[in-house]
């Protein structure tokens, strides 16, 4: 199996290089498609194996943890592996399927699969530095991505996006550097251990500082603002993955670090206020736009506010509805900018006031959206509704009635705003822009999605177990420890 | 773009130039147990190709490398990827590194790690990276996309 875990590495990275070497760009897309349906094969087997055998962790060149860079793969990392390659599949036959995004671009496989490697390696390192080294690799593939066929105008707006960008990156290596300092280490499963023995207050203050950065690129409430303006202004495809992946890398380094280097025995009201507020400010200034992406964007905030707030919670329970919460919205909010993508590719535009009638004119956009819309707001029995029920669940257990209540609210709020883009655009008298029919690639494409989005809204109970047992993993934190620091491969 | 820039630059440039691309590749060999590598022995002759662009400009560039820059950063990447894989194979796991010792005649003693061969293709990413930089950079206004 540790060999499967060197692959998810080896195959986005070979298909770059061969993206890279190809002329021609049917082989070029063939090279990428099969890279990404083997990734997604090779996570699901690394899922199936880590759930029944404990983490696999992969000592890169032979060097042993704390030395060297371990590769661990463990309950969560690998459901959230499975997941973002199925997104990453799924996108990439849209964006094949959508002219024009790999035929003006000759380079655009190649930078989408070294987006895939750095998603990838963000999931999979066990080791401080090699994160940041992942998410540098992840964040500019994203700046060639959404600056790439840029007018003047979308340049200004992602400007945005990278300065904010490198701004957290700086943050985050100052954050190493302190957490180097103070303990010796950059291995997680050895900071775990030597944290515990730092002063409290400094170990608090690194980890607020971690929660900040990884807060910037998740995009919680109040470092949320670079995210509305940036995202819409790219493609389709590429707002779908963004949308549907990168924040969401973020929300795992939230995760991931403050379960298992500043872990606490109660609930946080301040991470649940930020969850709160997070939840509220999105689903408010998503009711406020006339645009489907401008919408979705502000809903991708809202919902981060789900997955924080379940983090917040700090029991078993709680970070498990947190992970089913991420595995959903990865699905959904792909979906969800996918058909963005459909109504705008037909028409033009993603104005509600200037498209309507898309139900009469392309019925198969309107069944896309609709499951994805509900599901969204958390509606039984599709995805969302058993994240939310999870969370609500958690939240009871641990006592803490008002952001319960919040989130409650924010949902109705959610439910609202979907209602406002079917009527906008999809009831009413067709207008006259709607002109081109969605090539079928792309409606298959989504539907693939669409259809997974329905799966695990129906297993949602195995997937509840399978995120209960990984919370537990994390919240325990012993199971990570003894796997990377014991055990050499 | 053909216009002859200056006299003094293109003569400066063809003693240098060599120069810094054999200092670079002096690099990348020592690296492996010195300070050096395929990283920094890359952006120095990253830095000879900006030499170049500066004196004979964009053309001269492009006819100096024997591949497109999206082709070098292509191979590099395939060398790299490849020996990473060689240790998944045969070795411990992925990036595990083998070394060979070859004793020549006269020469002396030899031992290249397989290390080296990683490095080269690290070398040809970032000078493929630099070229691909300055062909988009030095394009001229009219042809930009």
């Amino acid at each position: 199996m540790t060999a499967v875990v060197g692959l998810l590495l080896v195959i986005p990275l070979g298909a770059v290089a061969l993206t890279l070497l190809l002329p021609k760009l049917v082989w070029r897309r063939s090279v990428s498609l099969i890279a990404s349906t083997a990734t997604l094969i090779a996570s699901v087997a690394v899922l199936f194996g880590v759930d029944g055998d404990g983490p696999i962790i992969v000592n890169v060149g032979g060097w042993e943890a704390p030395l060297g860079i371990a590769l661990v793969a463990d309950r969560f990392a690998a459901l959230m592996l499975s997941v973002s390659a199925a997104a990453l599949l799924g996108v990439l036959i849209f964006a094949v399927g959508q002219r024009d995004n790999d035929r003006a671009f000759p380079s655009f496989h190649a930078v989408y699969q070294t987006l895939a490697a750095g998603v990838v390696l963000a999931f999979l390192t066990g080791d401080l530095f090699t994160l940041f080294v992942a998410f540098e690799i992840m964040l500019t593939a994203s700046y060639v991505l959404i600056t790439h066929r840029a007018g003047p105008e979308q340049i200004r707006a992602t400007m945005t996006y990278v300065v904010v960008g490198l701004v957290a990156s700086g943050l985050f290596l100052v954050g190493i550097g302190l957490i180097y300092a103070a303990t010796g280490t950059v291995n997680l499963a050895d900071l775990s251990v030597r944290l515990a023995e730092v002063d409290p207050a400094l170990r608090t203050a690194i980890g607020w500082l971690f929660f900040m950065v990884f807060g910037i690129k998740a995009a919680i409430f109040p470092l949320f603002f670079w995210l509305p303006d940036s995202y819409p202004t790219a493609v389709a495809p590429v707002t779908a993955i963004f949308a549907g992946l990168l924040t969401k890398v973020g929300v795992y380094a939230i995760i991931r670090t403050q379960t298992l280097l500043f872990p606490a025995d109660k609930p946080s009201t301040p991470i649940l206020l930020i969850a709160g507020l997070t939840m509220v400010i999105g689903v408010l200034g998503a009711i406020a736009q006339g645009d489907i992406k401008r919408i979705l964007s502000f809903h991708i905030i809202s919902q981060i506010g789900y997955m924080i707030m379940g983090l917040g919670f700090f029991t078993v329970a709680g970070i498990a509805a947190a992970i089913v919460f991420i595995v959903h919205q990865v699905v959904v909010k792909t979906v969800m900018f996918l058909v963005g993508g459909l109504v705008e590719n037909s028409s033009g535009t993603g104005r509600l006031k200037e498209v309507a009638g898309v139900l009469h004119k392309f019925p198969v956009i309107a069944v896309l959206f609709l499951p994805a819309a509900l599901s969204l707001a958390g509606l039984p029995p599709f995805s969302g509704f058993v994240g939310k029920l999870a969370l609500v669940q958690a939240g009871f257990e641990s006592g803490r009635w008002l952001v319960v209540a919040v989130s409650l609210f924010a949902s109705v709020l959610t439910l609202f705003s979907m209602t406002k883009i079917w009527s906008g655009a999809f009831w009413g008298t067709p207008t006259d822009n709607l002109v081109r029919a969605p090539a079928a690639t792309m409606v298959m494409a989504t539907g693939g999605l669409v259809a997974l989005s329905l799966v695990i809204g129906l297993a949602g109970q195995p997937l509840l177990e399978i995120a209960t047992r990984a919370a537990g993993d994390l919240l325990s934190q012993e199971s990570y420890r003894a796997a990377v620091l014991v055990s050499g491969s | 773009m053909n216009v002859r820039q200056s006299l003094l630059a293109e003569t400066g440039s063809r003693t240098v130039v060599p120069t810094i691309f054999i200092v670079s590749l002096f690099l990348l060999v020592v690296g492996h147990d010195a300070p050096g590598g395929g990283f920094v022995g890359g952006l120095l002759a990253g830095a000879a190709l900006l030499v170049v662009f500066l004196s004979g400009g964009r053309n001269e560039v492009r006819t100096l490398l024997p591949l497109h820059p999206r082709s070098l950063v292509g191979l590099g990447m395939a060398v790299s990827i490849t020996v990473a894989s060689l240790g998944l194979v045969f070795g411990s796991s992925f990036l595990d590194a083998g070394k060979i010792t070859l004793d020549l005649w006269l020469v002396g003693e030899i031992s290249a790690g397989s290390s080296l061969l990683f490095d080269v293709g690290v070398y040809l990413v970032v000078v493929g990276l630099v070229a691909t930089v300055l062909m988009e950079l030095g394009r001229p206004e009219e042809s930009a996309s």
